[in-house]
């Protein structure tokens, strides 16, 4: 294909031989002692084809995918050593490791973690720091080609066993001792809470490690860049510490599993009766959880949010970002920044609020209805809350004047109108004293919920498009949390990407390589400060920008969409 | 009205853009160089990897057809001013209400023994790169003549595919015609830390070519023979004007234009690189070939065209680059050398990389320039700065503001606060921080680094 545009660039080049005349160096001071020549350069009627350089250059596996940078031995045999691993895996699968689980635990994670830390330290061995995306578009694993789908393919798969085959991975059924993959896992399950492996407890060690291996090399590779190196460390330790290792001691000291930064809506499942019921059960501790829990929701995230925007939580603490902004790092330019694809996003992300919302009054309508004495919050309260929460949520949509300036009134209607239908079934429902709020088991929507969005939705598309749609397909088109913080980000915080005036030369790569799909340059070429719901603060676009135009900061919220050259000035823009 | 732009650079749909938000006349871009725009500056890294022909288009597709703003990949032949038309290569033509020139520059060469081997080229367009990528794949060694903004990047480019580089630079020291020595000094020493043979004053002499008539080696003026199978030639450019010859619209280096980037001819206008200002602003040069140039010539001319006549007033001078992993900022005036009653404060990072500049008139200590590396200045408080004409213990004592690093990055004020203290033992300084919990606890102490 290449040759052939070449060729077809040849032969236009050959037909229409047009000259450009050179009548003099622009440059006096290089033309002092050169003598000119008429100009030659060529100009043709040439149609671009901008398909050239969608070619896949390089057959690279690798991750890093640089030409730029050869692989050395002790590369290649790291990238072996992972492979080992891998294998090890793939053999404990079928059984092999159903009677002495231990050596294939640590020889298989040891691999991993081996391999992929010499890999990192190799691959960036010897290069000066700064921002290394050579061939990031060329590399088959990084630009959609043949590996990159087989690989999405296969951890689609791993996440469909996972959600919904686990006895394929080895799970005991009713009280069954485990076998192949999570019986690997059971010397560490044991070791940490004295419990057998679950599909979830070796889902989550393999996803730390993924996290610790991943960005370590996210570190190596943005070492010039201290903010990218603190971030990636936060998410590194939040994973490793408060989704990790905290949840498990927790039961080993038989109080309920619980990630403390972990809330809902993200965490759906906090308002279910047999969580709420465990917290109950567990004296002072699990009232804290409960209490800590609500106040995650109402109090902390709207507070660090208005301060410093919802990166706080996106790209430093949540463990879906931890895996996107790690892992994911690869794949973080295949997001669509189209406007179509803005559009999509926003109505996705905001009905699966709505969904969350409902599904989550409901859920706790009725385990408040069945249980009226057990719990010092009644149903009556709770639609008190609800009724106040959803008049706040009409308030703002209808008073705020941000809002009402910046939002289209038939969107804001619209949420008017959701909010009250919500409010008017819940009213209804506690007037009738009927035991559903939306005229359908509660166990339905919750289990509709669970299955679309908790398994298939985060998990399996989440994870699994990650090598075809980018990174963050989960945390942009589905997560109910993003949506609830991207709305505080955009009309109550104190968090921009400031463009530095006039500076921008719209080359792209801040739009390129932003994850969330946000046009970046849309507004940075204009000298507009970037104000968007869905921006995580991962600061990628500013370390790429090669001009030094974009800031993440924090700062009085009046200033935010300040234009720094006023429209009417042709001075600099 | 017809207004027809030839060139669909920066400056071009700049004015397109702005002629569509301030009127409703039909307005016809023409190029051949591609249908759409896209970001030049991004060439380079289309041919890194860092991003495909799409991801270096600012706007999408149907933005044109939606904004009225129709785009012809054509090459213009000729413009034909007293009939108002414009000759295409097709052989068609197009009447114009107003014509915009913005067709950009095209790259320098200065007679060369060789210098139009195949392999031998410049980078300016779409069709260099494609050439370039054809050029480069699977050779030994590339030479690139010239050290300026173009031949770090070629170099940069080069060094991406892994191809072993020698940069030819004619000066002493690497862009010394622009940059200061200190400054000059830093990039030399990036562009060898990236495994680049940087050979300085060193002039091409000739290119020599094998039997097949490709490119074989170099030969510099001071005898060296340097085997490649490239060679780029970046030594600057020219305003892109040849079709223009017996147009009547009268040219020197580029086309020259009024203070309204009007031309000679009723109804033409020139902007962007191909214009030459007739009187250029005090301090100012009568060409300046850069995107930001462009982008406000096209908006100005814009308003000029839709009845809101403007005057071409650019302020103060801006302009930034990244040579390999340095990035460059610069604000108002700092010229390669010092003139007569100017003085500087000049801050240098212990690992070589970064580094303040501030030049200053000597008598009030007037502050007129900043140059940095390494370090990301705020443009609207510097260009306050220099417009309000602040002296240099007033820009000292307010540094921080105008620090436009990422959070969480070193800050170097301290450092060049130092350096002024240490020049001026009676006018000592005190930087004001910023009122935080962190500076109450850990306040830093202003120490000596140079």
């Amino acid at each position: 294909m290449f040759q052939d545009l070449v060729l077809e660039f040849e032969r236009q080049e050959r037909e229409a031989e047009r000259f450009f005349d050179l009548v003099e160096s622009p440059n006096a001071k290089l033309s002092q002692n050169t003598n000119i020549t008429p100009n030659t350069t060529k100009m043709s009627e040439f149609n671009f084809n901008p398909d050239f350089y969608k070619t896949k250059g390089d057959i690279s596996m690798a991750i890093t995918s640089d030409v730029s940078h050869k692989r050395g031995i002790l590369q290649k045999l790291s990238l072996a050593v992972v492979g080992i691993g891998l294998l090890l895996m793939m053999v404990a699968a079928f059984g092999a490791a159903n009677t002495n689980p231990t050596p294939f635990l640590w020889a298989s994670m040891g691999c991993l973690i081996l391999g992929g830390v010499v890999y990192t330290l190799q691959a960036y061995k010897d290069r000066p720091a700064g921002i290394k995306n050579n061939g990031v578009m060329f590399g088959q694993m990084t630009s959609r080609g043949a590996s990159a789908w087989v690989f999405g393919i296969v951890i689609t798969g791993l996440y469909v066993l996972l959600y919904w085959y686990p006895t394929l991975l080895g799970l005991g059924k009713d009280g069954a001792a485990n076998t192949g993959l999570i019986r690997m896992f059971d010397p560490l399950s044991q070791f940490l809470k004295g419990a057998p492996a679950s599909e979830w407890f070796m889902y989550g060690t393999l996803y730390t490690i993924a996290i610790l291996v991943m960005g370590f090399k996210f570190i190596w590779k943005y070492r010039h860049n201290k903010y990218q190196v603190l971030r990636t460390i936060s998410v590194m330790f939040f994973q490793l510490g408060f989704a990790f290792l905290l949840p498990e001691l927790l039961q080993a000291l038989k109080y309920p599993y619980y990630d403390f930064k972990n809330m809902w809506p993200l965490n759906y499942y906090f308002f279910y009766d047999w969580n709420i019921n465990g917290f109950l059960s567990s004296g002072n501790v699990g009232l804290f959880m409960l209490i800590f829990g609500v106040a995650m929701i109402f109090v902390i995230s709207p507070v660090l949010t208005y301060f410093y925007g919802k990166r706080w939580y996106c790209s430093w603490v949540c463990g879906c970002g931890g895996l996107a902004e790690t892992a994911g790092d690869p794949y973080r330019h295949l997001s669509d920044k189209s406007l179509g694809a803005w559009k999509i996003e926003r109505w996705m992300i905001h009905s699966v609020l709505v969904f969350v919302t409902v599904m989550t009054i409901a859920v706790l309508y009725s385990f408040l209805n069945q249980n009226p004495e057990g719990f010092f919050v009644t149903k009556g309260m709770m639609v008190g809350i609800v009724t106040v929460i959803l008049l706040f949520v009409v308030g703002v949509a209808l008073m705020n004047k941000e809002v009402v300036r910046e939002v289209k009134p038939q969107i804001r209607y619209l949420t008017v109108g959701i909010a009250a239908a919500i409010l008017a079934f819940t009213l209804f429902a506690y007037s009738f004293g009927s035991s559903n709020v939306f005229f359908m088991d509660s166990y339905t929507l919750r289990s509709w919920y669970g299955f679309l969005i908790g398994a298939a939705f985060s998990g399996v598309v989440g994870v699994g498009f990650y090598p075809i749609m980018g990174s963050r397909v989960w945390c942009r088109f589905g997560c109910p949390m993003a949506a609830v913080l991207g709305l505080q980000q955009r009309f109550f915080s104190r968090f921009r990407i400031t463009t530095n005036g006039g500076q921008c030369i719209s080359c792209g790569n801040c739009s390129t390589y932003c994850e969330m799909g946000i046009d970046v340059r849309a507004y940075a070429q204009k000298g507009q400060n970037i104000v968007r719901a869905s921006c995580v603060g991962c600061g990628i676009c500013a370390a790429v920008c090669p001009r030094g135009v974009l800031k993440l900061e924090n700062g009085p919220k009046e200033e935010r969409k300040v234009i720094h050259i006023r429209r009417d000035d042709v001075g600099i823009l | 009205m017809h207004i027809v732009i030839i060139g669909n650079g920066i400056s071009g749909i700049t004015a397109a853009r702005y002629i569509r938000k301030l009127s409703d006349s039909q307005i016809t871009v023409i190029s051949a160089e591609t249908k759409y725009f896209y970001s030049r500056t991004a060439l380079m890294y289309i041919y890194m990897g860092h991003m495909t022909y799409e991801n270096t288009k600012p706007y999408e597709n149907w933005f044109w057809e939606k904004n009225r703003i129709d785009l012809l990949q054509e090459y213009v032949t000729q413009v034909d001013t007293e009939n108002k038309k414009v000759h295409l290569q097709n052989g068609k033509n197009i009447a114009y209400d107003k014509l915009i020139l913005a067709t950009g520059s095209a790259s320098n060469k200065f007679g060369w023994k060789g210098q139009d081997l195949p392999q031998v080229q410049g980078l300016y367009n779409m069709q260099d790169l494609v050439k370039m990528e054809k050029n480069t794949n699977n050779i030994q060694h590339a030479v690139v003549v010239g050290g300026g903004l173009i031949g770090i990047e070629m170099v940069e480019m080069l060094q991406s595919r892994r191809i072993p580089t020698t940069l030819l630079v004619r000066e002493k020291s690497f862009w010394d015609i622009v940059l200061p020595p200190e400054e000059s000094e830093i990039i030399n020493r990036q562009i060898r830390k990236h495994h680049v043979d940087l050979q300085l004053e060193t002039e091409l002499d000739e290119i020599l070519a094998d039997e097949g008539g490709n490119v074989r080696a170099v030969t510099t003026k001071d005898g060296k023979e340097i085997p490649c199978q490239f060679v780029g030639l970046t030594v600057g450019v020219h305003p892109n004007i040849g079709f223009l010859k017996d147009s009547g619209i009268e040219t020197q280096k580029g086309i020259l234009v009024d203070e309204y980037l009007q031309t000679n001819v009723p109804d033409v206008y020139a902007i962007g690189d191909c214009a030459q200002l007739r009187n250029p602003p005090a301090g100012r040069r009568p060409i300046e070939a850069v995107w930001y140039i462009g982008r406000m010539q096209g908006k100005t001319v814009a308003h000029t065209i839709c009845k809101q006549k403007t005057l071409y007033q650019p302020r103060i001078w801006f302009n930034s680059a990244k040579f390999m992993d340095i990035e460059y900022q610069t604000y108002g005036t700092v010229l390669n050398s010092l003139r007569e009653g100017e003085a500087q404060l000049y801050w240098e990072h212990t690992d070589g990389e970064k580094c303040i500049k501030i030049v200053y008139e000597k008598d009030k200590q007037k502050v007129i320039g900043f140059n940095l590396l390494g370090i990301r200045f705020r443009h609207h408080v510097c260009e306050e700065w220099l417009h309000e004409g602040r002296n240099l213990q007033y820009v000292l004592q307010h540094l921080r503001a105008a620090n436009f690093d990422p959070e969480i990055y070193d800050q170097h004020e301290d450092g060049i606060i130092a350096v002024y203290n240490q020049q001026f033992p009676n006018k000592q300084i005190e930087v004001k921080s910023k009122k935080s919990l962190w500076n109450m606890i850990f306040k830093r102490k202003v120490q000596v680094q140079n």
